[in-house]
């Protein structure tokens, strides 16, 4: 994985001085409360509910051991002995104290880590496919475009007073596990007919208040002209997006006043303008960047593993889980491990001090010291041997962190809701337990197979509820919380926005319904249909008769 | 209003009359009045516009040679759009003064000289609370930054000049 190089570290030290400067001057007056915001917003210091809230980036979702254990050693110093993290592959802790964060972003500097724009109306952290690397399919390994991506984003001059926050995903697999289309702009590595590798640029996706699945603007950009042509994507977004209206900001909303193909036309216009060599990073600075993320030092091994085998023969609950949390990897022998934050009743993404560290010890072992972040709030080890999966295993089970459930109903994503969000209009973790405890059974889980349950408490869909097979949003009607069912979403290649079955239900009747409709998939599937093929198979209307059943019981 | 550059505080020589009707030597004048000012520029008055930041930097185009400064208003510190009007007037080939006029803070004041801005139009409300000191000490706190093109020190130079003199 990258490593910091002196530049990169006096930068982020720099960043922390600069910081605790601007802290100091809050306090003293010089920087009024509406001034200080956007700067605390673009270290990732919120204000939330109880208290503040810090969100520390973690590029791409790829995390070391040696900073996994700084992360333990902050929540327990800092905070209440856990972290959560989120759709984005952030941490976030929600009780450190203002007074405390300069020394807390000392800590992640000395680990290479950094809050830099988490937060406010900039480029926030680049996310990636959690697969990378490890795919079979995939043409290039996205990290180190979006490691190139993140340094150039970090504090730009031009582009760091945006009319609103601005996100930017990178998959280099035609398969997207990184939900590039529910981007601000979505590029996806490919590779040319003449075989040169590029990327197919697409901009204008966002969930929220106004979902949007993101156009393709290019179809192929040579990787050299990366850098520019985002500079210019940037500025036509910086100069021409709304400001006069919060919700109408995102560009997602500019290319669909302007359409994708003005939007295009601007920017290839602008692009044209730009004297690309003078903007790319030369060469050997991408080979520099490449180079940390050349594959690990991989031993020879047969494909089958006897061991495993006679593991998964042995012990069930291993079997179950191996069947469910593994990954095929490119590599003979090898398989990527999710583990999985969503154990029955738990918050989605919670995790303690001692988990992150037990995680980390394995992944030291058992991973070539490397882990990554799931958008669907879980965590992977990407390098297993298959001889060694049983260990690993073992060692999952005594942090309590062996759910078999990965893809399954039980893998809910929520954001964090009303019980900690200064923004919510209803609870979502409340939900998702509630969820977990209805279809926890493991048998039960196992035959319905494949589903996403995405849950958000409010409209600003940190919890992709718009991409769910099935989606959640809590929200509030004459002082009550009321959670509108979706259904249909779809986060990955073939991104589709959810549509709604009917009426706003009250908190407990949400478990009921969802049964409801899972009960319809089970007895209308065909053999071997997942959930997500029979709604596309059947249509809403099943589905919808079911549901306005319950919600006409409930009236 | 203060003016200030990255040497400090200045005296600003020009004065903004949004008709041109001021018979002073320097003077600003507003977009609208653009070239009236310059047609009946007779006596070799220095020519200055003031732009609102929603106008193009293509509709100054035909100016640049003419006019020895340019004002951007900042409505707002939030608002960025200054900064890439900035950037591609120095794009376009402008050499003259870029000023940007308007609540700007001390924070961004090493994104508006990368940007190309030479001096801000500060008004005293901000300038109380954020004396010069704070101007000068802030626009030095981020040695290097990452974006080739923007005026600072950029990393992604030093490291290929480190790798060159290996
Ligand atoms: S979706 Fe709403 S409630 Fe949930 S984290 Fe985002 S802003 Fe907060």
């Amino acid at each position: 994985m990258y490593r910091y190089d002196e530049f990169d570290a006096r930068f982020v030290r720099e960043r922390v001085a600069q910081f605790r400067a601007q802290v100091a001057r809050r306090l003293d007056g010089s920087l009024t409360e509406d001034e200080f915001k956007p700067l605390r917003l673009k270290n990732g210091v919120y204000l939330q509910l109880h208290a503040y809230m810090l969100r520390i980036a973690v590029p791409y979702g790829t995390l070391s051991s040696r900073q996994l254990r700084q992360l333990a050693l902050i929540g327990e110093k800092f905070d209440r002995g856990y972290g959560h993290f989120t759709t984005r592959t952030n941490m976030q802790f929600n009780w450190p104290r203002l007074r405390d964060v300069p020394e807390i972003l000392d800590l992640l500097a000395d680990v290479e880590m950094h809050c830099i724009q988490t937060s406010g109306n900039c480029i926030r952290n680049v996310t990636a496919d959690h697969f990378a690397g490890i795919a079979a399919n995939e043409v290039e390994d996205p990290r180190p475009t979006a490691e190139l991506v993140r340094q150039w984003s970090s504090l730009h001059p031009e582009f760091d007073y945006l009319p609103r926050k601005f996100k930017i995903a990178v998959t280099g697999d035609a398969r997207d596990r990184a939900v590039v289309k529910a981007h601000d702009i979505g590029l996806r590595i490919l590779r040319s007919k003449d075989g040169e590798v590029g990327y197919e640029v697409m901009v204008g996706g966002g969930l929220g208040r106004t979902p949007m699945i993101a156009k393709t603007i290019r179809d192929f950009l040579p990787k050299k002209d990366l850098l520019a042509y985002l500079e210019a994507i940037l500025r036509v977004y910086n100069l021409e997006g709304r400001r006069d209206n919060k919700y109408k900001a995102r560009v997602k909303i500019l290319v669909h006043e302007i359409g994708a193909e003005e939007f295009a036309r601007q920017v290839e216009e602008e692009f044209a303008k730009l004297d690309g060599p003078s903007i790319a990073a030369d060469a050997q600075e991408v080979a520099r960047i490449a180079a940390y993320f050349a594959p690990p030092a991989y031993e020879t091994l047969p494909a089958r593993s006897l061991a495993f085998e006679a593991a998964k023969n042995e012990n069930r609950a291993f079997a179950t889980w191996a069947s469910v949390n593994l990954f095929p990897h490119r590599v003979p022998g090898y398989a990527a491990a999710t583990i999985s934050l969503k154990a029955i009743g738990e918050a989605p993404g919670d995790i303690t001090s001692d988990q992150m560290r037990a995680v980390a010890d394995l992944a030291e072992r058992y991973s070539f010291d490397e882990m990554r972040i799931t958008h669907a709030q879980n965590v992977v080890l990407p390098y297993v041997k298959k001889d060694d999966l049983f260990a690993v295993w073992e060692g999952l089970v005594a942090a309590g962190l062996a759910t078999a459930n990965a893809g399954l109903i039980t893998d809910i994503i929520a954001c964090p809701g009303l019980d900690f969000c200064s923004l919510a209009t209803a609870r979502s973790i409340p939900i998702a337990q509630a969820l977990a405890h209805r279809f926890g059974d493991e048998k039960r889980q196992l035959d319905i197979g494949e589903l996403n349950i995405k849950i958000s408490g409010c409209i600003n869909a940190c919890g992709h509820h718009h991409v769910g097979h099935i989606g959640i949003l809590g929200l509030e009607k004459s002082g009550q919380e009321s959670y509108q069912i979706t259904l249909g979403g779809d986060a990955t290649e073939t991104a589709a926005i959810g549509e709604r079955l009917g009426p706003g239900l009250a908190a407990d009747d949400v478990p009921d319904a969802i049964e409801r409709i899972v009960n319809v998939y089970l007895a209308r599937r065909t053999s071997g249909e997942t959930f997500i093929e029979a709604v596309r198979r059947l249509g809403l209307e099943p589905f919808k008769t079911a549901f306005q059943e319950k919600t006409h019981a409930a009236a | 209003m203060p003016l200030l550059d990255r040497t400090g505080l200045r005296d600003d020589i020009w004065v903004r009359s949004e008709d041109g009707a001021s018979g002073a030597e320097h003077v600003i004048v507003g977009f609208a009045y653009l070239d009236a000012a310059l047609a009946g520029n007779g006596r070799g008055r220095k020519i200055g516009v003031a732009i609102a930041n929603d106008v193009k930097a293509s509709a100054l185009e035909p100016y640049l040679e003419q006019v020895e400064l340019i004002s951007i208003a900042f409505p707002n510190y939030g608002d960025g759009r200054g900064f890439s009007i900035a950037k591609q007037l120095r794009a376009l080939g402008f050499k003259g003064v870029l000023r940007a006029h308007g609540p700007l803070i001390a924070d961004q004041f090493a994104y508006a000289l990368d940007c190309g801005f030479d001096e801000i139009d500060l008004p005293d409300s901000v300038a109380l609370r954020q004396p010069i000191e704070q101007w000068l000490a802030m626009a030095g706190t981020i040695s290097h930054t990452y974006q080739r093109g923007y005026g600072a020190q950029n990393i992604l130079d030093a490291r290929r000049a480190a790798r060159t003199t290996v």
